[in-house]
């Protein structure tokens, strides 16, 4: 069913129930994700995407659209907001850009320059956190992760419809495992889409790394923002 | 730096000579301009020079007083903007960034070093003793045969405990990363801030590599 919402103000049409972050893409209003992925189940992880609907703060990715609903985005408060839960990642994992193989195709790193991070705001831990590298094609620079569970929900055994990523623990001490087993059972077209499909530089594909030039990197052909908006960009 | 027991002599405590006194009139009209280095590898610092030719246009504007081409310890008067490369690694670090900001109007981290601690900021995921033994102690291309030794002596500087960035020592005004940052992009800052504009990175130039 056809109906109007308003975002910062200005009414726009949509459909019923569509995703509140997809529906201010299609009208030109950048909604910064991370562990939302187009076309998959809303996961509500990472919370970046935090807008303001009918006065509460939401996770934007996980709000299906509806009638008469009052959206604000691009507050001063709000943008803060979500930059602070940027910073707050950069801060809780090592994230050393200069020496990531991942950089310039980082969805982290990419939506940082978005939201206008310069530097956190947040001490910076350098949590110790050893590395996975048990698997034939497959390792993980666990102290990247940011338990965005898109590896956990989305990457699965072709097979059996296995997890073959899994996060062990709570809170500080919690960590992102493989099942080595199933790992090693993946083609290598999954392997990629694994690693592609890890917004950090956790999930990483052995025997390759640092393909692209720097100038020619996914994000620097065409920024997160351009890739969100499409030709609807403002 | 502070003087230990000893007859050192800093460069910095040297006299200088007057310069000719027409040229420091117009120097003085300037915006005078520094940048120091801590611990980080002086890439950031050639950053600035990489202004390249557009350098030249800024003259007229400011006045480098310190920089990789004048490497005095220590500014000798007050500067208006202070670059800083580097994190803080041991208590010279300490000093000079500490007397740095006590001399500086505006105080910019420039690098991924002073912005978190970059490269050397990876041993904070170690023991000190450790990275020291392994460094000095179990070293694969220490001298064989010889005592191992780990260096210590008042005239060099202790080394902290952990690499911290720079605005946890000190407070800092703004903060450009990258890993170097471009020279177009200190340029940019530079331009704006003497020009009296605000800081500004937009997303377009902001590179944390």
């Amino acid at each position: 069913m056809s109906i109007q919402i308003t975002i910062d103000g200005q009414p726009v049409a949509a459909e019923e129930g569509h995703n509140l972050v997809d529906v201010a893409a299609e009208n030109g209003v950048y909604i910064p994700t991370l562990c939302y992925l187009k076309g998959h189940p809303c996961l509500g992880t990472c919370r970046v995407c935090s807008v303001r609907v009918n006065g509460h703060v939401a996770a934007a990715c996980s709000v299906p659209v509806a009638d008469g609903m009052q959206v604000e985005v691009e507050t001063t408060e709000l943008a803060d907001m979500r930059k602070a839960l940027i910073e707050f990642l950069f801060s809780e994992g090592n994230h050393n850009c200069p020496s990531c193989e991942k950089s310039g195709r980082c969805d982290l790193q990419a939506t940082g320059y978005e939201v206008g991070m310069m530097v956190s705001r947040f001490p910076y831990r350098f949590p110790v956190r050893e590395r996975a590298v048990v698997a034939d094609h497959i390792w993980l620079e666990r102290d990247r992760c940011i338990f965005c569970q898109r590896c956990v929900e989305f990457i699965r055994d072709r097979k059996t419809d296995q997890k073959i990523f899994s996060i062990k623990g709570r809170g500080s001490t919690a960590q992102i495992e493989i099942n080595t087993e199933l790992a090693n059972a993946m083609p290598p077209e999954q392997v990629r889409e694994a690693a592609d499909i890890c917004p950090v530089g956790c999930i990483l594909e052995k025997g390759v790394g640092f393909n692209d030039p720097i100038g020619q990197r996914k994000f620097e052909i065409q920024s997160v923002r351009e890739r969100a908006l499409g030709d609807k960009k403002k | 730096m502070s003087k230990p027991d000893n007859n050192n002599t800093y460069s910095h405590d040297l006299p200088a000579r007057q310069l000719d006194p027409e040229l420091q009139a117009a120097r003085d009209e300037k915006i005078k301009v520094a940048m120091i280095g801590l611990c980080g590898c002086w890439g950031c610092t050639l950053s600035l020079l990489d202004m390249d030719e557009a350098l030249l246009g800024l003259l007229d504007k400011v006045t480098i007083l310190r920089s990789s081409l004048t490497d005095i310890k220590r500014i000798r008067e007050r500067c208006a903007i202070g670059f800083v490369e580097g994190g803080v690694a041991n208590e010279e670090n300490i000093e000079t960034l500490k007397e740095f900001r006590e001399n500086c109007d505006i105080l910019i981290s420039v690098g991924a070093c002073a912005v978190w601690g970059g490269v050397p900021a990876m041993r904070n995921e170690a023991e000190l003793t450790d990275c020291l033994k392994e460094a000095y102690v179990a070293s694969v291309t220490a001298v064989p045969d010889a005592i191992p030794t780990i260096p210590y002596h008042e005239d060099i500087p202790r080394i902290t405990t952990k690499v911290y960035p720079c605005h946890e020592v000190v407070r800092m005004d703004y903060f450009i990363p990258g890993c170097p940052p471009d020279g177009a992009t200190i340029l940019k800052v530079l331009d704006d801030l003497i020009n009296g504009r605000e800081f500004d990175l937009p997303a377009s130039i902001n590179r944390y590599d």
